[in-house]
């Protein structure tokens, strides 16, 4: 940690001498591949509606922590998200109901019950930095979290993303192979919690969600296999991510955004000049 | 990859104390039931090894219920059997699926290899090489005249093509049932006799068992050793002349004798009828 954290202040630029500068740097090289595994199999899996759901809902857990007494609400936000993604499997697994629609009314309502309960008293302003994310106050305690979590989802990734690529083509043809369809569903389901649910601290609610699909959508532009469209797309999110710290830092803009439109803009490019 | 065929269907004084004399698998009182009503009720089959035996029936008759069943995807009453011709292996037949029409991303960035890979153990195919599996995946391909696909993308290959690797990878390994599920909908003309060429040539190649879902009728007649007219159960089965020729079955499409001639390629003994 600190050999790293040594490293990056022998590069010679100004912002790098700075420590909160060096942690969110740190965090980008961390979040790029935890994104990378994640936003590949959300665009594939066709759940970018699901995992834009997850990050409204994290508004309901802070007001959740927030009634419970909780000073961090963390905690609150991770078990409300998990059963946000269990009810949406169990909507999507057992009954008839589309699952756009079900989705939809339960996105709608947990920034709803989210927003008035903290909203009550005019105080939500101090919950607006969860809408935006503030990358440069992650600390050395979080990054080890976050290598923790790219740890855990590696091991789940390693085993079930395979299986999730058959579920993708056709869910029957994936049961004819022997995959257990609905336990990797539910482990990606909820690996997908848990990240969305740390990362919009510093990433922020109204864009987490481009910050997974973006990358993975301009990658497919461009690719024809899983290699190269998994190579892609951790390029993006890494150059796009470093670049949007540095610019952000000297125009003085919250990161999260900032690197959100960069690739956006690569996005952009990707419809333009896409494979034959 | 190939692996030794373990049906010797020809071998007839190996089979005791099957009910089918033959290697075979057999679907026993199955049924499916949903908010307590029966989808398909009490279905009994005996497919035979090295023969297509086609399901048809009207729209809602509960054939890709049956097949979600036999696939293990729905809860049923019954049981699926499946015996070789020694009678040394029975229990759960392996079972290779042939979906219907695929409606998966076009623009998937997953190409014919990484399908191969992919389900060829847990190895992800973003993180490992597939050198070693190319050879023997084109080998499996090339039973389906595939073979020139392998680094295409699944997206950007016609109806056609996208079946026949389909087939391949349910070839691989080769299973006891083949289920084929509508599998030339939306499939050109010619693509679709290659198609139907190919798996008349598997059957025989490796003795296969087949269900065929379709409601291409004039294919059928060509192509089905045996016909099950199913609506919610088995309503009759036989050769392809008897059961087209039921005067239930016309009816349930809509059509007299007449207009199955008119279908083509039916040239029905008047005397299976019953």
């Amino acid at each position: 940690m600190s050999e790293l954290h040594a490293l990056i202040g022998m590069l010679p630029f100004e912002w790098a001498q700075l420590e909160f500068m060096q942690y969110a740097l740190l965090a980008i090289i961390l979040v790029a591949p935890l994104f990378t595994m994640l936003g590949t199999l959300v665009v594939n899996n066709r759940m970018a509606f699901f995992s834009d759901t997850l990050g409204h809902s994290a508004l309901t857990g802070i007001a959740l922590g927030v009634l419970l007494g909780i000073s961090d609400p963390l905690w609150a936000m991770l078990v409300f998200a998990m059963i946000v993604a269990l009810s949406i499997n169990y909507i999507k697994n057992r009954t008839g109901v589309s699952t756009d629609t079900a989705i939809g009314v339960l996105s709608a309502t947990a920034v709803a019950l989210g927003i008035a309960i903290l909203s009550r008293g005019g105080g939500f302003a101090r919950y607006s930095r969860y809408l935006i994310g503030d990358l440069l106050s992650i600390t050395p305690q979080d990054i080890i979290g976050l290598a923790l979590v790219l740890f855990m989802v590696f091991l789940i990734m390693l085993g079930a993303s395979n299986q999730l690529l058959l579920v993708s083509i056709n869910s029957s043809l994936a049961r004819s192979r022997g995959v257990h369809v609905g336990l990797v569903e539910l482990l990606f389901t909820l690996s997908l919690a848990v990240v969305v649910t740390i990362s919009l601290q510093w990433i922020g609610i109204l864009i987490i969600n481009s910050l997974l699909i973006l990358p993975a959508a301009a990658a497919r532009n461009w690719c024809r296999d899983m290699k190269s469209y998994h190579l892609i797309t951790f390029i993006i999110i890494l150059l796009c991510g470093v670049a949007g710290l540095i610019v952000s830092f000297y125009w003085n803009m919250a990161t999260g955004a900032t690197i959100v439109l960069l690739i956006a803009v690569v996005y952009v490019i990707s419809l333009v000049f896409h494979r034959s | 990859m190939l692996q030794a065929f373990d049906h010797h269907p020809h071998d007839q004084s190996a089979a005791r104390g099957s009910s089918c004399g033959l290697c075979c698998t057999t679907v026993d009182d199955l049924s499916v039931f949903r908010g307590g009503k029966p989808i398909v009720e009490k279905v009994n089959l005996h497919i035979h090894c090295g023969e297509i035996t086609a399901l048809v029936g009207p729209n809602g008759a509960g054939k890709t219920t049956l097949l979600k069943a036999i696939l293990g995807e729905l809860p049923h009453s019954g049981s699926l059997n499946y015996l070789d011709a020694a009678g040394e292996r029975s229990g759960k037949p392996r079972i290779g699926y042939v979906p219907q029409r695929l409606d998966f991303d076009l623009n998937s960035p997953v190409s014919v290899m990484d399908l191969f890979q992919a389900s060829k153990g847990w190895r992800p195919t973003w993180l490992f090489p597939s050198r070693r599996l190319r050879g023997p995946a084109r080998d499996i391909l090339a039973r389906v005249q595939a073979d020139h696909l392998l680094d295409r993308r699944l997206g950007a290959l016609s109806g056609g093509e996208l079946q026949r690797v389909l087939l391949a990878l349910a070839l691989n390994p080769i299973p006891d049932l083949l289920l084929l599920d509508e599998p030339i909908s939306g499939v050109d003309y010619k693509g679709m006799q290659l198609f139907y060429t190919i798996v008349g040539e598997l059957k025989k190649e490796y003795d296969l068992s087949i269900i065929l879902v379709s409601h291409d009728l004039p294919a059928l007649i060509k192509l089905a050793d045996r016909v099950v007219f199913l609506n919610r159960t088995v309503q009759s089965s036989g050769s392809p002349a008897e059961v087209l020729n039921h005067p239930d079955f016309l009816q349930a499409f809509g059509l007299d004798s007449h207009s199955l001639e008119l279908l083509g390629a039916l040239k029905l003994p008047r005397e299976a009828c019953p």
